[in-house]
C-alpha cells in the first residue's frame, strides 16, 4: 500500500466530514435539512448539479466501457447529458414553483392526494436504490486498490461515511461537498485527457517505463481432424474447451496450466494458439492466476493496446504528443487496430475458469457504436439500443436527488441558470470521457476482470501524485452522489410518508431526527446491495435507474403540467404501471438472468432496457385512468394548476 | 397551493411565454437526438465517415449534440431572461 493514496484519501474524507459538521450546526429546521433552506446560490447549485450528476457512473462506469467496448460508452455521455435538456426546458421551472422539499411534493401540488404521496415516495425510494447500487459498486472498486481493502470493505466504509454526512447536516453539506468535487472532477479530467494527448499513441506502452509492455505469446500447431500437434513439443497438450464462441485449449509447461485460444484460418490445416489470461477458482477457493497460484505479485495483467497505428507497428509508429482532433483521427483510421479483451466463463471439471482473452478491432469500427449495443444486430437488439437512448434522454428529469435540488435555490429563475451551469459543466466533462477512455484502452492499464477502474488506473500510468487525486475525488464522487440519495430517499419515508401519508404530527426536531433515521436505515440496505453487485459494470446499472426512474416519474410530471385531465388516480396508476414493468424486464431480462448465474439465452424477456415499453405504459395508464376518473370541475371548486 | 415551497415565489409574468419556448426548444433536441439514433440504425457505417477535421461522424454528431445543448440553454436562457425583464417592468409602470 502506497502512502501519498492514503493521505490524500484521508485529506478529502476528513475536509468532507468538516464540512458536514461546520453545516450540520446550522440545521435546525426542516426546511434547512431537506433543501438548504432555499439559499444556495444558483452558480454553486450548477456545480453541485454537476457533482451529483457526475457520479461514479459517468467517471468510473462510462470510462470504463469506453475502453473496453469503444465508441458505444460514448453513447451514455450523450444520453446522460441530453437529458439535461428535458430538465431545462420542460421541467426546471415549474419544479421549483410546485415543490417544497421532494418530487413528491411537486406531483401532489394541486391534490393533496393520499395514494399520490405514497405511490410518488415509494418510486423516489425505489429509484434512489437502483441508483445507490452502482455508487456502491464503484466506492468498493476504488477502494481495493487505493488501501488495499477487500470490496466489502469499500461498500461498508462509504456507507457509513455518508450516513455520517447526511445524518449530520442534510442538504447543505451535500451540496457543498458536490460543488467542490464537481469542480475538481472537471478540472483534474481536463488535466488527464490533456496528458492523455501529450503521452502520444505507440503499439507497446510501457506507462512511461514504469511497467514493460508484455508481448502475449503464440504458438503455431497443426490440425487434423479433432487432433492437434504443436510445433514446439515442450508444450503438453491436457484439454480442450469450447465456450464463449471460441475453442481454448489446456497447454502445461513446466507444471503450470495455462489456457490458449485457438484461431484456425479457414482451409488451412496450421493453426495458431493465442495466450490468454486465466483465473481459475479450485473446489476449495484457492486461486490460480495464469497457471500460478494467486498472490499479491501474481495478478492478471493490465490490459488494452494498438497493435497497428495507421498501418504502423512498433518504433514507426510511436507518434508523440498529438492534438485533441488528431488522436480521435487516428483512432477511428481503418488501418489503426486495438487489441480488446473479453471474459469468457466456464466450468473445468470443478474448476471455475474465466478466461481473459483478446481480439483486434478495426479504429473504423471501434469509433462507431456497434460493439455492446448491435446496431447492425437483429430486431430486437435495435430495440435494445432505442430503449437504452430513449431512457437516458427522459430519466435525467425524473431522477429524485436531481429534482430536489431546484428546492435549493431561491427561485425559478435561479433553477434555470444552475440548470445552464450544469450543462456546461456536465457537458464538457462528457467530452473528456472519450479521452480518458480510450486514453485506458491504448495505454494497457485496463483491468480485464472489472474495468470500472480504468480512469484512476490510467492516472497512475501517469504518476502517483496524480492517482492518489483522481481516486480521491472518485470516492468524493461516490460520497457525494450516495449523500444526495440517500438525502432523496429519507426525504420521501419523513416527509412524504410518515409527516404527509400517515399525518403524524411532529414538529420540526421530529421531522429532522425522522429523516436521520430514514438515511442510516436507507445507508444499510444500499451497504448490502452495493456488496452484492460487485463487479457490474457501474454505468449499465445506473443506465436501468434510469429507466426505471423515467417510466415511474416523467410521464405523471409532463401530464401533470401539460394535461388539464390529469387526476390523481391517473398520476398513482401511472407512477404503479412505471415501476412494475420497467423493473419486470429488468428482473427477466437476459444481462440480469447472467448475474443470477443463469444461461442469459434462458431469460423470458429478450432485452435488458425496458424504457421503450414501460415509458409509453406509464404515460397510457395514466391517460386512460385520468380519463376514467376525471370530474369537469365545478364553478367554486375549480383550482388551475398552481403555476404563476 | 397546498404546500408551499421553501421560499417565497414571486408571480412569474412570463411562464407561458417560457413554457412554449421551452417546448419548442425540447422538440428541436429532440429531433436532432432521434436522428442521430436513427442514423445509428439505418446507415451504422455512414456514422464513420470523416466529416470535420479528421473527426469522423459519430464522434462530430456526438460532440455537436453536448455542444447543441449548451448553445441551445444559452439561448433559451437568454430569451426568458429579456421577457421577464420586460414583462416586470411592464407591470411596474401599471402598478405606478
Amino acid at each position: 500500500m502506497e502512502l501519498m493514496p492514503v493521505i490524500l484519501f484521508l485529506f478529502f474524507v476528513g475536509l468532507v466530514l468538516g464540512l458536514s459538521f461546520y453545516f450540520g450546526r446550522q440545521t435546525k429546521s426542516a426546511t434547512s435539512y431537506f433543501a438548504a433552506g432555499g439559499t444556495i446560490h444558483w452558480a454553486v447549485n450548477g456545480i453541485a448539479f454537476a457533482g451529483d450528476y457526475l457520479s461514479a457512473a459517468s467517471f468510473l462506469g462510462i470510462c470504463g466501457m469506453i475502453a473496453t467496448a469503444g465508441y458505444d460508452g460514448f453513447l451514455y455521455s450523450i444520453g446522460y447529458l441530453a437529458g439535461w435538456i428535458v430538465a431545462l426546458f420542460v421541467v426546471a421551472e415549474p419544479m421549483k414553483r410546485l415543490g417544497k422539499y421532494t418530487f413528491t411534493d411537486a406531483l401532489d401540488a394541486k391534490f393533496n392526494s393520499k395514494g399520490i404521496q405514497l405511490a410518488a415516495a415509494i418510486s423516489t425510494l425505489v429509484v434512489s436504490l437502483f441508483y445507490l447500487i452502482p455508487q456502491m459498486v464503484g466506492a468498493g472498486v476504488l477502494v481495493t486498490p487505493l488501501l488495499g481493502l477487500p470490496h466489502a470493505a469499500g461498500v461498508i466504509m462509504v456507507g457509513m461515511i455518508v450516513i455520517i454526512i447526511v445524518a449530520t447536516a442534510g442538504m447543505t453539506s451535500t451540496t457543498y461537498v458536490q460543488f467542490l468535487k464537481g469542480g475538481m472532477l472537471v478540472v483534474f479530467s481536463l488535466a488527464l485527457s490533456i496528458m492523455v494527448c501529450q503521452r502520444g499513441l505507440t503499439t507497446t506502452p510501457d506507462q512511461a517505463g514504469t511497467k514493460p509492455f508484455y508481448a502475449y505469446q503464440t504458438l503455431a500447431a497443426t490440425a487434423s481432424g479433432d487432433t492437434l500437434t504443436l510445433a514446439d513439443p515442450s508444450w503438453q497438450l491436457v484439454g480442450k474447451i469450447d465456450a464463449g464462441g471460441a475453442t481454448f485449449v489446456k497447454l502445461s509447461k513446466g507444471g503450470a496450466v495455462t489456457y490458449w485460444k485457438k484461431e484456425t484460418k479457414e482451409g488451412e490445416a496450421t493453426v495458431q494458439l493465442r495466450e490468454t489470461q486465466s483465473l481459475v477458482v479450485k473446489p476449495d477457493g484457492s486461486k490460480i492466476i495464469n497457471g500460478a497460484p494467486a498472490s499479491p505479485e501474481n495478478q492478471l495483467r493490465q490490459v488494452g493496446n494498438l497493435e497497428e497505428i495507421r498501418g504502423k507497428t512498433g518504433a514507426e509508429a510511436v507518434t508523440g504528443a498529438i492534438g485533441p482532433f488528431e488522436l480521435m483521427s487516428i483512432l477511428g483510421d481503418s488501418s489503426t487496430k486495438a487489441r480488446l479483451w473479453k471474459e469468457v466463463k466456464f466450468k473445468d471439471g470443478e474448476d471455475q475458469v474465466k478466461i481473459y482473452t483478446s481480439y483486434l478491432v478495426p479504429g473504423n469500427k471501434l469509433m462507431r457504436p456497434g460493439m455492446k449495443f448491435k446496431v447492425e444486430g437483429t430486431t430486437l437488439e435495435k430495440i435494445d439500443f432505442i430503449s437504452l437512448m430513449l431512457a437516458l434522454f427522459l430519466g435525467t428529469a425524473a431522477l429524485p436527488h436531481i429534482l430536489i435540488r431546484y428546492y435549493t435555490v431561491p427561485s425559478p429563475a435561479c433553477a434555470r441558470k444552475s440548470t445552464i451551469v450544469a450543462i456546461a459543466a456536465i457537458g464538457f466533462f462528457y467530452v473528456l470521457t472519450l479521452y480518458m477512455g480510450f486514453g485506458a484502452m491504448v495505454n494497457c492499464v485496463v483491468n480485464p476482470a472489472d474495468n470500472n477502474m480504468s480512469a484512476p488506473l490510467l492516472a497512475k500510468s501517469f504518476g502517483v501524485f496524480l492517482f492518489s487525486v483522481i481516486s480521491a475525488i472518485a470516492f468524493a464522487t461516490v460520497l457525494g452522489t450516495v449523500s444526495g440519495l440517500i438525502v432523496a430517499a429519507s426525504g420521501a419515508v419523513a416527509h412524504d410518508i410518515m409527516d404527509r401519508y400517515l399525518a403524524l404530527k411532529m414538529n420540526e426536531k421530529q421531522k429532522v431526527m425522522a429523516g436521520k433515521v430514514s438515511a442510516f436505515v436507507v445507508g444499510i440496505i444500499a451497504i448490502i446491495l452495493g456488496i452484492i453487485f460487485q463487479g457490474v459494470n457501474v454505468t449499465f446499472l445506473v443506465g436501468l435507474a434510469f429507466a426505471v426512474a423515467a417510466s415511474a416519474n416523467l410521464p405523471s410530471v409532463i401530464m401533470l403540467l401539460f394535461w388539464k385531465k390529469t387526476t390523481p388516480h391517473g398520476i398513482v396508476a401511472s407512477i404503479s404501471t412505471g415501476i412494475v414493468v420497467s423493473i419486470g424486464i429488468i428482473l427477466f431480462s437476459p444481462d440480469m438472468y447472467a448475474l443470477y448465474g443463469f444461461d442469459p439465452k434462458t431469460a423470458p424477456i429478450p432485452f435488458t432496457n425496458p424504457g421503450i415499453f414501460s415509458i409509453p405504459a406509464s404515460f397510457f395508464m395514466l391517460v386512460a385512468v385520468s380519463l376514467l376518473t376525471w370530474k369537469e370541475p365545478s364553478e367554486t371548486s375549480a383550482e388551475p394548476l398552481p403555476i404563476k | 397551493m397546498l404546500h408551499e415551497p421553501v421560499a417565497p415565489v414571486g408571480k412569474d409574468l412570463a411562464s407561458d411565454y417560457k413554457s412554449r419556448i421551452g417546448v419548442w426548444m425540447f422538440w428541436l433536441y429532440a429531433f436532432i437526438y432521434a436522428s442521430f439514433v436513427g442514423i445509428n440504425l439505418l446507415w451504422p457505417t455512414s456514422m464513420e465517415n470523416i466529416v470535420f477535421m479528421g473527426l469522423n461522424l459519430a464522434v462530430f454528431y456526438g460532440f455537436g449534440l453536448i455542444v447543441f445543448a449548451l448553445v441551445l440553454a444559452l439561448i433559451y436562457n437568454h430569451l426568458s431572461t429579456s421577457r421577464e425583464a420586460a414583462m416586470n417592468a411592464e407591470e411596474a409602470s401599471k402598478g405606478a
